[in-house]
C-alpha cells in the first residue's frame, strides 16, 4: 500500500492537469470531476429553475395566460426530474468528489476511471431527457413520480426516452456511490478511524449505501414500465391483471430513501460549518453518527406514508404512521445538536454560517410539516395539495440547496485559493432567504385552504398567495445569477485565502495549501487531532 | 449589511407574511372545519399537531436566536468547551417520543372512526374519468339503479380571461352529486382510466380512484349545503378541471329527487329494452336533434361551415353507420363535437342517429336500435 502511495508522490513532480478541453473529458482527478459535477449541477439548477418560473408565471393569476395545461404538466414533470436527478444529487456527488479524499487524507478517489465515466454519462442522460421537449406528443407530462397507468398506457411516446434517461442516471449514481464507499473504506489515512471521520464523510458513506440499495429498485420500476408499454406485459395494467398500486409501492420504496439521499449529505455540510463559525466543537459527534444511521434505516420502512389515500388497510396505515413519526426522533437529535453547538459559542456570521443557520431553521419548518403529514387522518386533507408542495420544497430548497450553497461558500477559498466577496455573499444569502420564504411559505396557506397540486389554474380564493409565491420565485431565481457572478469572480481572483481559511475550521482539508494541490495527500497525513473538530 | 439591518429585514418579512395572512381571514389560510363529525375531529387533530409544532418551534428557534444574539464574537463572547452530555441526549430523545405518543393516540382513534362507518344508508359508486366524475346510485334492482356524469361548466371564456370569473370559477358542475343529510353515505371509489382522487375537503374525504380497485369511504353530513372539491391526483391534461360538487339536501328533497331519477331510469330502462320501429326512432330523433344538435348543425342540417359542418349529404351521416355512431358517442377531438355518449341515453342517441341519416335529404334508410347503442355504451 505504502509503495503505491510513494509512486504517486514521485509522479506528482512532472504531472499536472492536461491542457484544453481534453483535460476535462479524460480527467480522472477527483477535483476536476468534482468541478464538472458542480458546474453540471448548476446548469441543471438554472434549467429546472426556468421551468419553475414558467410554472409560477402561469400561476401568477387565475386563468390560463401563458401555457396550455398539457405543457404545464410537462413543466412540472421536467422541473421535478431535473431538480432531483440533475441539480441536487450531482451537486452532492460533486462535493463528495472534492472533499472526501481531502477529508480522509487520501490522494484521490479509489476508482478514478469509473469516476470519469459516472460523470460523463450524465450529460447524455439529461440531453436525452431534455430532447423529449421537442418530440411529437411532448415531454413526459405525468409528474416526477410518474404514476402508472398515466405514465404507461396513457403516456406520450417520449416516455421511452425518459425511461432510458432514468436508467443512465441510475447507473451514474451507482458508480458514484461505489466509488465513495470504496474510497472511504480503503483510502483513509492511518489513524483515521471510522469514528474520527468528519460527519460529511459519514453522511456520504451512509448515503452511498442508500443509493446502491434503491437505485436498482428505480431501475426495476422503469423497466417494468418499459415492458408494459412495449412488450405486452401488465405489471401495472389492471385490465391485464396487473396492479397500479404496485407501481406506487415500488416507486416509493425507492423514493423515500431518495429523499434522505438528498438531505443526509446536507446534514454533513451543516455539521461542518456550524462548529467552525461557533468556534466550538460539535456537541454530540457520536449521537450525530447514530442519528444519521437511524434515519437511513427508518427511510426503508416508511415508504407508504406517501400513499395513505390509495386504500391501505387500517393496520397498514397505523404502522406507516407510527414508523414515520419515529423519524422525528433522530431528526430532532440532529437539530438539538446543532443548537447545542451554537449555544455559548463565539459566533460570527459569514455567508456559509448564514446559509447553515437558515438551513437549520427552515429545514426544521419542513420537518414540522412532515410530522403533520405523518398523521394519517390529517394527511387525508393535506395529501396532494400545495401543503405538500410547501413541505418538500422547504426541506429541498432551504434544506438541500442552501446546504450546497453553504458548502460552496465554505470551501470555495480552499478550492480556488481566493476569498469570495463577503458583502456580495451576504447579499446573495438575504435575497435567497427572502425569496425562498416568499415563494414557499404562502403555499402552506393555499394548500390548507384546499388548492390541489399540479393544477395550471385555480379558484379566485387562492389568487393572493399564488401571486406572492410567484413574486418570491422570481426573486429567488434571479438571485442565483448573483451566485454565479460571485463564484466566477472568486475563481478569477480575489483576496488570497490562507491555508486554514476560517479561524475555527478543523479537518484535514484545512492542512492542505490553498488552493489545494492537484493530488490531495501524496503522503498520508499524520495529525489526526485535526480529524473532526 | 450590518447585523441590525439584517434583523430589520427579518422582522419586516415576517410581519409582511403575518399581516397579509390576517387580512385575508382564516378560511383562506387554514384547513376547513368541514361539516361532518369526522372532519371536525380531523380539524382538531390538525390544530393540535400544529400547536405542538409551534411550541417546539418557539423553543428551538428561540434558543437559537438567544444564542445568536448573546454568543457572538463581536460582543466578546468566548466559546465554552462542553460537548457530549449523555443525560441531555437521553432527555431530548425521550421527550420527543412522549410527545409523539400523545399525538398518536387521538390520531389512531380518529383513523379508527374513519375506517369503521358501520352499515351505510346510501351507496354511491364514484367513477373517475378523464376528466369528469360519474356517479352511480347503486341498487339491487337494476330498474332502480341510475347513473349520470358530472363535468365542469365554467365556460372557456372565463378560463381564457375573456369573460369575468365568477365566484365558483372552476368549481361548478352541470350535475352535482346529491346526498341526504344525517345519513351515512358510502362512496365506492374507482376509475375507468388513470388514477384520480375523490376529494371533498368539507367531509375530510379523500380517496384515490384507481382502475381495477374499488375503495370505500363515507360521510355523514349534518348541514344542508353545497360542498365543493377537486380531483387531487394528477390525471392528465385537464386534471385541474374536474371538480366535485356535492349537494347535501333534506331527506324529503332527496326522496323527491331520487324518485324522479328512478322514474327516468326506469323509463330509460324500459325504452332502451324494447324494439323500436323506424318511425318511432325518426320521431324521437327529430325532437332530440332540435334540442341538442340544431344549435350547431342547424335545424335544416346545413351547419355553419367551417366550424360546424353540414350533416346534409355529409360523408359521416351517409357513410357506414358505425362511423356515425362513434362520432356521436365519443365526439371528435379538437373540435366542438362533444362525446354525447356521456350526456344522452341510448334511446336518444339511437334515435338521433337514425334521424340524421334519414332527414335533410339524406336517405340511407337504415336505423340503429337503442339496445345496440346501450351495449356499446356499457361495453357489454
Amino acid at each position: 500500500m505504502s509503495a503505491v502511495i510513494e509512486e504517486h508522490h514521485h509522479d506528482d513532480h512532472h504531472h499536472g492537469p492536461d491542457k484544453g478541453i481534453m483535460r476535462w473529458v479524460l480527467t480522472t482527478n477527483h477535483k476536476d470531476i468534482g468541478t464538472l459535477y458542480l458546474w453540471f449541477s448548476f446548469i441543471m439548477f438554472l434549467t429546472g429553475g426556468v421551468m419553475a418560473l414558467v410554472i409560477r408565471s402561469e400561476l401568477f393569476q387565475p386563468g390560463l395566460q401563458i401555457v396550455e395545461p398539457e405543457f404545464f404538466n410537462q413543466m412540472t414533470t421536467m422541473h421535478g426530474l431535473i431538480m432531483v436527478f440533475g441539480a441536487v444529487m450531482p451537486a452532492f456527488v460533486g462535493l463528495a468528489n472534492w472533499l472526501v479524499p481531502m477529508m480522509i487524507g487520501a490522494p484521490d478517489m479509489a476508482l478514478p476511471r469509473m469516476n470519469n465515466y459516472s460523470f460523463w454519462i450524465l450529460p447524455f442522460a439529461f440531453a436525452m431527457l431534455l430532447s423529449t421537449l421537442f418530440m411529437e406528443g411532448g415531454a413526459p407530462n405525468f409528474g416526477w413520480t410518474f404514476y402508472a397507468p398515466l405514465s404507461t398506457t396513457y403516456a406520450p411516446p417520449s416516455v421511452t426516452f425518459f425511461i432510458f434517461a432514468v436508467h443512465i442516471m441510475g447507473a451514474s449514481s451507482i458508480m458514484g456511490s461505489i466509488n465513495v464507499i470504496v474510497t472511504i473504506l480503503n483510502l483513509r489515512a492511518p489513524g483515521m478511524t471510522l469514528m474520527k471521520m468528519p460527519l460529511f464523510v459519514w453522511t456520504w458513506l451512509i448515503t452511498a449505501y442508500l443509493l446502491i440499495a434503491v437505485m436498482p429498485v428505480l431501475a426495476g420500476c422503469v423497466t417494468m414500465m418499459l415492458m408494459d408499454i412495449h412488450f405486452g406485459t401488465s405489471f401495472f395494467n389492471a385490465a391485464g391483471g396487473g396492479d397500479p398500486v404496485l407501481f406506487q409501492h415500488v416507486f416509493w420504496f425507492f423514493g423515500h430513501p431518495e429523499v434522505y439521499i438528498m438531505i443526509l449529505p446536507a446534514f454533513g455540510v451543516v455539521s461542518a460549518i456550524i462548529p467552525t463559525f461557533a468556534r466550538k466543537r460539535l456537541f454530540g459527534y457520536a449521537s450525530m453518527v447514530y442519528a444519521t444511521a437511524s434515519i437511513a434505516f427508518l427511510s426503508f420502512i416508511v415508504w407508504a406514508h406517501h400513499m395513505f389515500t390509495v386504500g391501505i388497510p387500517i393496520s397498514g396505515e397505523l404502522y406507516f404512521m407510527y414508523a414515520t413519526m419515529l423519524i422525528a426522533v433522530p431528526t430532532g437529535v440532529k437539530v438539538f445538536n446543532w443548537v447545542a453547538t451554537m449555544w455559548q459559542g463565539s459566533m460570527t456570521f459569514e455567508t456559509p454560517m448564514l446559509f447553515a443557520i437558515a438551513f437549520v431553521i427552515l429545514f426544521t419548518i419542513g420537518g414540522f410539516s412532515g410530522l403533520m403529514l405523518a398523521i394519517v387522518p390529517a394527511d387525508f386533507q393535506y395529501h396532494d395539495t400545495y401543503f405538500v408542495v410547501a413541505h418538500f420544497h422547504y426541506v429541498l430548497v432551504p434544506g438541500s440547496v442552501f446546504s450546497v450553497m453553504a458548502a460552496v461558500y465554505y470551501w470555495l477559498p480552499k478550492w480556488t485559493g481566493n476569498m469570495y466577496n463577503e458583502a456580495l455573499g451576504k447579499t446573495h444569502f438575504w435575497l435567497s432567504f427572502i425569496g425562498v420564504n416568499l415563494t414557499f411559505f404562502p403555499m402552506h396557506f393555499v394548500g390548507l385552504a384546499g388548492m390541489p397540486r399540479r393544477i395550471p389554474d385555480y379558484n379566485l380564493q387562492f389568487a393572493d398567495y399564488n401571486m406572492i409565491a410567484s413574486c418570491g420565485a422570481f426573486l429567488f431565481g434571479f438571485s442565483q445569477l448573483l451566485f454565479l457572478f460571485i463564484v466566477i469572480k472568486t475563481i478569477r481572483g480575489g483576496k488570497k485565502a490562507t491555508d486554514r481559511v476560517w479561524e475555527g475550521a478543523h479537518g484535514l482539508e484545512w492542512t492542505l495549501p490553498s488552493p489545494a494541490p492537484y493530488h490531495s495527500f501524496t503522503t498520508p497525513p499524520t495529525n489526526m487531532e485535526e480529524a473532526h473538530g | 449589511m450590518d447585523k441590525a439591518g439584517q434583523l430589520k429585514w427579518l422582522v419586516a418579512l415576517s410581519s409582511l407574511l403575518v399581516s397579509s395572512a390576517a387580512s385575508a381571514g382564516w378560511s383562506d389560510i387554514n384547513m376547513r372545519q368541514g361539516v361532518t363529525e369526522i372532519s371536525h375531529r380531523v380539524y382538531e387533530l390538525h390544530m393540535i399537531i400544529f400547536g405542538v409544532c409551534v411550541v417546539i418551534g418557539i423553543l428551538v428557534f428561540g434558543t437559537m436566536i438567544v444564542s445568536m444574539l448573546m454568543h457572538r464574537k463581536s460582543i466578546g463572547a468566548k466559546s465554552a468547551d462542553f460537548h457530549d452530555n449523555t443525560k441531555l441526549e437521553i432527555l431530548w430523545t425521550i421527550i420527543p417520543i412522549i410527545i409523539l405518543i400523545t399525538l398518536a393516540v387521538p390520531a389512531t382513534s380518529t383513523l379508527n372512526a374513519m375506517y369503521n362507518p358501520g352499515e351505510a344508508d346510501v351507496n354511491i359508486q364514484v367513477t373517475g374519468h378523464q376528466w369528469k366524475w360519474q356517479y352511480t346510485y347503486l341498487n339491487d334492482d337494476p330498474r332502480k339503479q341510475f347513473k349520470y356524469t358530472s363535468s365542469l361548466v365554467t365556460p372557456q371564456d372565463e378560463i381564457h380571461n375573456v369573460a369575468a370569473k365568477r365566484e365558483h370559477y372552476l368549481l361548478d358542475v352541470d350535475n352535482p352529486l346529491v346526498i341526504p343529510v344525517h345519513k351515512k353515505v358510502k362512496f365506492l371509489v374507482t376509475s375507468a382510466d388513470v388514477i384520480h382522487s375523490f376529494w371533498v375537503p368539507d367531509f375530510a374525504v379523500k380517496k384515490d380512484a384507481i382502475p381495477g380497485f374499488v375503495h370505500e369511504t363515507w360521510a355523514q353530513v349534518d348541514e344542508p349545503g353545497v360542498y365543493r372539491g377537486q380531483c387531487a391526483e394528477l390525471c392528465g391534461k385537464d386534471h385541474g378541471f374536474m371538480p366535485i360538487v356535492v349537494r347535501a339536501v333534506s331527506q324529503n328533497e332527496y326522496d323527491d329527487w331520487i324518485a324522479k331519477k328512478r322514474d327516468e331510469a326506469a323509463a330509460v330502462y324500459e325504452i332502451v329494452g324494447k324494439e323500436w320501429t323506424h318511425d318511432e326512432l325518426m320521431q324521437k330523433g327529430e325532437e332530440v336533434y332540435n334540442r341538442v344538435c340544431a344549435t350547431c348543425h342547424q335545424p335544416n342540417g346545413q351547419g355553419l361551415p367551417p366550424a360546424f359542418p353540414a350533416l346534409a349529404g355529409s360523408a359521416i351521416a351517409t357513410g357506414p353507420i358505425q362511423g356515425h355512431i362513434d362520432i356521436v358517442l365519443h365526439g371528435k377531438a379538437g373540435t366542438a363535437m362533444q362525446a354525447f355518449g356521456q350526456q344522452l341515453n341510448a334511446a336518444e342517441i339511437a334515435s338521433v342517429i337514425t334521424y340524421e341519416r334519414n332527414a335533410f335529404g339524406n336517405n340511407v334508410g337504415d336505423m340503429v336500435q337503442p339496445k345496440e347503442i346501450n351495449a356499446m355504451m356499457t361495453g357489454e
